[in-house]
């Protein structure tokens, strides 16, 4: 089941065309990872899936509703993490989350049930009352998360949800996201590539807008160039990052 | 109107989080109190009513209002939360609706905090309470359109010194719309029904008009169709970054 689908969108800031011509589609139980360098318009084409900017042409559907036409429809299936996991600093863990719980129409009673669920499951109740401005990347960047599954949406747009978190953390963000999988169709945009292959069943590579690849993990790594024995490596990559840097530089040769 | 009272709830607890609500209360009551009591005269005029009080507060509102509505929307841009605000299941209109609400019943407790004033004069003489309630309410829708104002200018930034300086200046437009150095502006190259309209838009002449103890439909119309045309620009601005 198609859960998140884009068409032909083209997004334009005055004479710079961040996002130009993508086109792609999530299933239910898929986890698509927007791979690029940055400033690709990896960022910008999921603030336009999440609805948050309205693209220049093109359209994009959550669960079947046109995030313009239909925004409020389309929203209620979806959560959003957007980048650097932005969260009201003045406010309690608690707080914020019960705002968001109720701004998303939850009953109270589901409301408690829920966030204690998510409590436990993302490791909050130790932060539960302390400020947001008081705490580490690490449980910022989970409040994040626990905000975009208060209302067990069926679409994830993660934005660098791993960005800043130390290995561990890493390594219980991605077990997260791969736990949530079978039910959800996930987005999760990165520049790490390991993360593409320890968590996505689908890579999307995005560089100047454009969309170079859409395929599996194993498929962009029989992407990448055969390697010189030879050749002396100053730094050791790996067979993905072959792969990237074949792809993304070979657009920006041409 | 739920998801507008929880967005009202929300701002409302924001004032106290932090140390600006006491701040923000102590400046207020000691301004107001200041202008009251040395530059109006108020014990000189030896008058039992609060003219002296409301005297100044078309110009208290021009810094302070600014001061309250600057980080309405400047702020949720800067630290990205508006995104978070924006992607929930609810229209513009409810979130202009509920944060400016938010702030003017913030300033309508600044301004209810301010009748130990009204107290006394009750006790010092008899004033005409009438004029004295008028007065309050249309201090508050006063401010209201101040504060609609600010929040409009608000949404159009990220910076919150650019949203203060472009509120202050909206707001003076609108204080010295009945005077010569706004009409003067007006007059060389506008019709003279353009420079009437100009001037009916002064704060200051729909204000004296109601602390004089008229409170008559036209101010009361004035201030709140003012204030549901600067919410409604305030939608469009958020509807206009969108689309940028």
């Amino acid at each position: 089941m198609v859960l998140v689908e884009t068409r032909d969108l083209v997004k334009q800031f005055g004479a710079f065309t961040a996002v130009d011509d993508i086109s792609f589609s999530v299933n239910r139980g898929e986890v698509v990872g927007f791979l690029g360098p940055n400033g690709a318009g990896k960022s910008t084409t999921m603030k336009i899936v999440a609805g948050f900017l309205e693209p220049t042409s093109g359209q994009a559907f959550i669960a079947g509703h046109d995030s313009r036409e239909d925004p409020i429809a389309a929203r209620q299936r979806l959560g959003y993490l957007p980048e650097g996991a932005p969260a009201y600093p003045d406010m309690t863990v608690g707080a914020f989350l019960e705002f968001v719980a109720a701004m998303r129409g939850l009953s109270p009673a589901r409301a408690n049930e829920r966030l204690a669920e998510l409590a436990e499951r993302i490791d909050l109740e130790e932060v539960w009352n302390r400020r947001i401005e008081a705490l580490s990347k690490g449980f910022k960047r989970r409040v994040g998360i626990a905000q975009a599954l208060v209302h067990d949406p069926d679409v994830l747009i993660l934005d660098e949800p791993t960005d800043g978190l130390d290995p561990n953390q890493k390594h219980e963000m991605r077990e997260l996201i791969r736990t949530l999988a079978p039910t959800k169709a996930i987005v999760v945009s990165t520049h790490i590539l390991e993360e593409v292959e320890a968590i996505c069943t689908r890579a999307i590579v995005i560089a100047r807008g454009k969309m170079l690849a859409d395929c599996t993990p194993a498929e962009l790594l029989a992407r990448a160039p055969a390697r010189d024995p030879e050749a002396h490596q100053l730094v050791r990559t790996t067979r993905l990052e072959d792969a990237f840097r074949h792809i993304t530089l070979e657009q920006a040769g041409s | 109107m739920n998801k507008v009272l929880l967005i009202f709830r929300r701002e409302f607890a924001g004032y106290f989080a932090t140390p600006l609500a006491a701040v923000f209360l102590a400046v207020f009551l000691g301004i107001a109190s200041g202008m009251t009591f040395f530059v109006a005269g108020f014990f000189d005029r030896a008058q039992a009513d609060m003219s002296a009080f409301f005297l100044w507060h078309p110009w208290l509102y021009l810094v302070l209002m600014p001061a309250i509505g600057m980080r309405l929307w400047a702020e949720e841009r800067r630290s990205g939360t508006i995104e978070l605000l924006m992607t929930l299941p609810v229209q513009p209109w409810q979130l202009v609706l509920g944060k400016w609400l938010a702030a003017w019943v913030f300033a309508g407790l600044a301004l209810m905090l301010s009748t130990p004033l009204w107290i006394t004069v009750n006790v010092l003489g008899s004033p005409d309470n009438g004029v004295v309630l008028a007065s309050y309410i249309g201090s508050w829708l006063m401010a209201g359109a101040f504060l609609a104002i600010a929040a409009c200018i608000s949404a159009l930034t990220k910076n919150q010194v650019l949203a203060f300086i472009g509120a202050v200046v909206a707001g003076f437009v609108f204080v010295m719309a009945g005077f010569d150095l706004v009409l003067s502006a007006v007059r060389p190259w506008a019709p003279e029904i353009v420079v009437q309209a100009v001037a009916s838009m002064s704060f200051i002449g729909h204000f004296q008009r109601i602390t004089d103890g008229v409170l008559e439909a036209p101010a009361l119309v004035f201030f709140v169709s003012l204030i549901a045309f600067a919410l409604w620009l305030n939608v469009q601005a958020l509807d206009a970054r969108k689309a940028a």
